[in-house]
């Protein structure tokens, strides 16, 4: 009896992963799906966060596609080993703080290592050629193969054909005829190749698998590094970056401030962790002060909080603002006026 | 069969998935474990991480501000 052969799928959610999956497993071999948590990830909770995406349903697609292609999902977290990536990347960084390449070869060398703990055969990515500027050039592919150790135990279904034969192939597991030669940004081919598949329903090809592909996100993180001097990070200050709008009015502090009542609500659990700002003589979402904030800061705060309360054309607003250190200052202030919020301040 | 429990609560959506997945590891079939959440993306996550690798979900239930899922442990 042939021995039935195992692979391990870097599933991302989206539909190229899910496509090459697939490809694997109507071949015959057993898959079984890996998702790495890095903590930036896009994804459920964000939409959990916000209100505006109230509508949408809230799922993980990362268990989603598993459960649609009906395969077990193993969800690993990785957040405290991914901050040298962030911090440290070799390669350098992409458009934006994405450290693509270090990634890539971090996750795939990770999955590596779960085949050898758990005696899966290969690995499968959905890695298209030229896809992404960075790390998925032809010239970078074997970079990650390389470098996570995986060699020819890496297979890339859906552009398999333009790349050396690996290893499923060599050994007859798969036939190289049943892989793709996909290139490029295109979207066109795995869309009909989904449709082929009778796969419906996907998550729509967004610009990256996370959060620091995002500009915006990116320039959140480059001014934490920048203001504490320190790259260093936890996992609640890089899912605080995700929440609010960010404005930093002095150099020494920051606010968050909530933008509905479902961010409001999410901060609201750190309460006890940062000194608080609340315009209690209107309806206003609470706000965190990140930073070194102290009395002589209260007024201009308080200034601004009303300026994102209800009470923005009141005369006067009364603001509660709780220190860190339990201490509590009440003030009557006149709300800032727009123009005084200035652009810089926005982070 | 034993009863277990886990604290997930202030934990943001994969965060409570991975502790259960992490949790139920160690734990035998047919244990019963409940899961303390605050996050309502669980409600859509675990319900879908326990189909796809074999364990029910017994029933959620909602207290105050807590999401309760009760799991029963599969032959997995
Ligand atoms: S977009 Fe993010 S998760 Fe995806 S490869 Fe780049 S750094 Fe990694």
């Amino acid at each position: 009896m042939t021995k039935q052969r195992k692979a391990v799928a870097l599933i991302s959610g989206g539909l190229d992963s899910m496509l090459a999956t697939k490809l694997v497993m109507d071949a015959g071999i057993h898959v079984e799906g890996i998702n790495f948590f890095t903590g930036f990830c896009v994804e459920g909770h964000t939409h959990a966060i916000r209100n505006s995406d109230k509508d949408k349903v809230k799922r993980n697609n990362a268990l989603w596609v598993a459960k649609e292609l009906g395969i077990k999902l193993h969800i690993i977290d990785i957040v405290e080993e991914y901050k040298d990536i962030v911090i440290n990347p070799k390669h350098g960084y992409g458009a934006n703080l994405n450290p693509c390449l270090d990634c890539k070869v971090f996750m795939v060398k990770k999955a590596y290592q779960w085949i050898i703990d758990n005696d899966f055969d290969f690995i499968i990515t959905g890695e298209v050629i030229g896809q992404r500027p960075m790390s998925q050039r032809k010239a970078t592919m074997p970079i990650v193969a390389e470098k996570s150790g995986a060699l020819d135990r890496l297979l890339r279904p859906l552009c398999a054909k333009n790349l050396p034969e690996t290893l499923p192939e060599r050994e007859g597991w798969i036939n190289r005829e049943s892989l793709l030669d996909i290139s490029g940004r295109g979207r066109s081919k795995q869309i009909a190749l989904a449709k082929h598949l009778n796969i419906e329903d996907y998550a729509q090809p967004a610009g990256g698998c996370c959060f620091l592909t995002d500009k915006a996100y990116s320039d959140k993180l480059k001014d934490m590094w920048q203001t504490r001097g320190d790259k260093d990070y936890t996992l609640d200050d890089i899912m605080l970056l995700k929440v609010g709008r960010h404005l930093r009015p002095r150099p020494n502090y920051k606010l968050i401030i909530a933008r509905d009542e479902g961010e409001g609500n999410y901060l609201e659990g750190y309460k006890r962790d940062f000194t608080t700002i609340k315009v209690t003589s209107h309806p206003s979402a609470l706000i965190l002060v990140q930073g070194e904030f102290t009395e002589t800061d209260a007024l201009l705060a308080a200034q601004i909080a009303g300026r994102y309360s209800q009470g923005r054309n009141a005369a006067e607003v009364a603001v509660t603002i709780k220190m860190l250190s339990g201490e509590e200052l009440n003030l009557q202030v006149a709300p800032m006026a727009a123009k005084n919020v200035l652009e810089e301040w926005y982070v | 069969m034993s009863l277990h429990e886990l604290d997930a609560r202030r934990l943001i959506c994969p965060m409570p998935v991975i502790r259960t997945q992490d949790k139920i590891k160690a734990l035998a079939p047919a244990d019963i474990l409940i899961v303390y959440c605050t996050d309502p993306g669980v409600k859509q996550d675990i319900p879908a991480w326990c189909e796809i690798n074999g364990h029910e979900v017994l029933s959620i239930e909602y207290e105050a501000r807590d999401i309760i899922v009760t799991i029963k442990v599969g032959h997995t």
